[in-house]
């Protein structure tokens, strides 16, 4: 079946599934969801979970990113920028203002684990969303720069808010951001999990969300159909960074401690491997990706000092061998259009 | 009443001046068609229109409505619709989304599917076609698919650039006789070619480009015995 069709089909479905069916489906998922929270932090031992944690979140980080360089073929190397972000504005808020809140709530009558997940859904939304209005300042020069010269500006974004944060007396600076209250457990990762995915996969399956495949493939031609491209670009920034923000304030809140090292560009290549890696334009790939990447430097720790050599040298394989990453475009795009060429919309000086 | 009026636009890539104060008029109705050499001006003539250029100077409108600051979709929704230069089509869809995806902006169900068949009728080739990948097409097929994809706009205005470039003289005459069909069923075309003589055929004025600026117009019988058009176009 063209993969046009299914998308339209899968659009057609979700929208008339009945709202008590989306509701059913998910008070399911949170249901399952906490039974695994309870089940695992116990039954895991501290390092497996703790590695378990942050795979979640680097799903987080890769499928944000995919839409932005994977789906609608961009290519932003910041997203730690957007990470820090959201990851620093949730615990200043947890920090500075959870007691007050938390009493405030407890008043009103949510008082113990109500009202402390009440509060960093809140932290949560405020990290995402001030990582959206970055996103949003990053997205206006993608409207006229690309490839290289996006990538180049938004790895200096990343860079300048990094420095930004070193210097902000109140974000800790130098020394670090401590005593963030552990807010992160295996529930919210795995939630946070499940909603990037699905947005993302609505978004880009949806017959509007087609736009977001046009605008990579043949932005002229997306235009010449009707597709308000500049649109579409910022708005794969601002969901991107959204996520990416999110991400940032479950890391906060795991870590319990905050340090701009953990956001250099580093991070966010790291980020861009995964997405190449799993496949530009792959969801599930992805999600993969992900899991192996943070998981791969763990079973390389007892190689010690040839760690990043192994690492590297499996990377070159990989991509030597599967240059359209694991799960290829994984859509109806069909594989090998990673650096398909794309027509440039010039505007005259 | 003229539909699209250019009045002195100017475009400029950078510092090169590629419009040097175009003007034209197409009526309702009407095929009509721009040649030049290469170089002219003719594609960033049909880019400014469609508004993947923007003026430096000058008017665009379209009954009588501004497109001169307009973008790109916001053009398409005043119904003037753009097969682009170079057979640009989506090579890892089917023929039928790529053809779906020209109607994007559309809501009618119904209308849409009207359009799909009438695209079908007028490209038979399309048809047989329809589930294979666009990139697996011939030049040919290309070509005719994105004249076909410019019409599931559904659009007033059908803006054409070289729909004839680098195909085999038997398909260049078939999609002049298709672009004649289509304006038979009351599109209004611009037509740009490299082809002048086949395009002066099908149309009924003419504008001749050269190097930015029109150098010669008039109806297009006319510009086809026009010794000067001759010398320069028609290799006479
Ligand atoms: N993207 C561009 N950047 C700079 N100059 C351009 C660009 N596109 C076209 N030109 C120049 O503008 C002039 C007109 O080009 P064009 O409109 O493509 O001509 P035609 O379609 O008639 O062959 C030419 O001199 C060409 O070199
Ligand atoms: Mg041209």
């Amino acid at each position: 079946m063209s993969g046009a069709r299914r998308a339209w089909m899968a659009v057609e479905r979700f929208a008339t599934a009945s709202l008590v069916g989306r509701l059913a489906a998910l008070a399911v998922t949170i249901a399952v969801l906490v039974v695994l929270d309870r089940a695992l932090s116990r039954l895991l031992n501290p390092y497996v979970f703790r590695i378990l944690m942050l795979c979640g979140i680097n799903i987080v980080l890769a499928v944000s990113l995919n839409l932005i360089n994977g789906f609608t073929g961009q290519f932003s190397i910041g997203h730690a920028g957007f990470m820090a972000i959201g990851g620093y504005a949730a615990a200043a808020m947890t920090t500075y203002w959870g007691p007050a809140a938390l009493k405030a709530f407890a008043a009103v009558g949510l008082a113990g684990g109500i009202g402390t997940s009440m509060l960093f859904v809140l932290a949560l939304l405020f990290g995402g969303l001030l990582a959206a209005a970055a996103g949003l300042l990053v997205g206006i020069p993608s409207l006229r720069l690309r490839g290289d010269y996006l990538a180049i500006v938004t790895l200096g974004f990343g860079e300048i808010i990094r420095v930004v944060i070193l210097n902000l007396d109140f974000l800790g600076g130098a020394r670090g951001f401590p005593g963030i209250p552990r807010y992160t457990n295996f529930f919210w990762v795995a939630f946070s999990g499940v909603v990037v995915v699905l947005v993302v996969r609505n978004l880009v399956s949806s017959a509007y969300g087609l736009a977001f495949r046009m605008v990579r493939d043949d932005e002229t031609a997306a235009a010449a159909m009707g597709v308000d491209t500049t649109r579409f670009k910022v708005m794969a920034f601002v969901i991107g960074a959204f996520f990416a923000g999110i991400a940032g304030a479950l890391f906060g809140h795991y870590l319990i401690y905050l340090h701009t090292n953990s956001f250099t560009f580093m991070k966010s290549f790291e980020i861009v491997i995964m997405v190449v890696l799993g496949g530009m334009g792959s969801i599930i790939g992805s999600v993969i990706a992900a899991i192996l990447l943070t998981i791969l430097p763990e079973l390389l720790r007892s190689v010690q000092q040839y760690r990043m050599v192994f690492y590297s040298a499996l990377l070159i394989v990989l991509m030597l061998t599967r240059p359209q990453g694991l799960f290829g475009s994984g859509t109806p795009f069909g594989l090998g259009r990673l650096w398909s060429k794309r027509r440039e919309v010039r505007r005259a000086a | 009443m003229p539909k699209l009026v250019l009045e002195d636009v100017h475009v400029h890539y950078g510092g090169i001046k590629a419009l040097k104060g175009i003007s034209l008029e197409i009526d309702a109705g009407e095929i009509v068609t721009l040649i030049g050499a290469n170089g002219a001006g003719k594609t960033t003539t049909l880019r400014t229109i469609s508004g993947l250029l923007r003026p430096a100077a000058g008017r665009i409108t379209f009954d009588g409505a501004d497109l001169t600051r307009l973008k790109p979709h916001e053009i398409v929704a005043q119904g003037i619709s753009h097969a682009p230069e170079g057979r640009i089509v989506f090579a890892n869809l089917t023929v039928r989304e790529n053809l779906e995806l020209g109607a994007y902006r559309r809501r009618d169900r119904d209308g849409i599917r009207r359009d799909l068949e009438r695209v079908f009728t007028l490209f038979p080739r399309l048809k047989e076609r329809y589930s294979q990948n666009a990139g697996t097409l011939s030049g040919g097929e290309q070509q005719m698919l994105a004249v076909g994809r410019a019409l599931m706009s559904s659009p007033r205005l059908l803006l054409l650039d070289e729909p004839s470039l680098g195909l085999a003289p038997i398909l260049v005459r078939d999609i002049f006789q298709t672009i004649r069909e289509i304006n038979a069923q009351g599109m209004t075309v611009l037509l740009v070619e490299q082809n002048a003589h086949m395009a002066l055929q099908i149309a009924a004025r003419g504008y001749v480009l050269e190097t930015g600026q029109v150098i010669h117009s008039g109806a297009a019988k006319e510009l086809a015995s026009d010794e000067r058009v001759k010398k320069a176009y028609l290799g006479e």
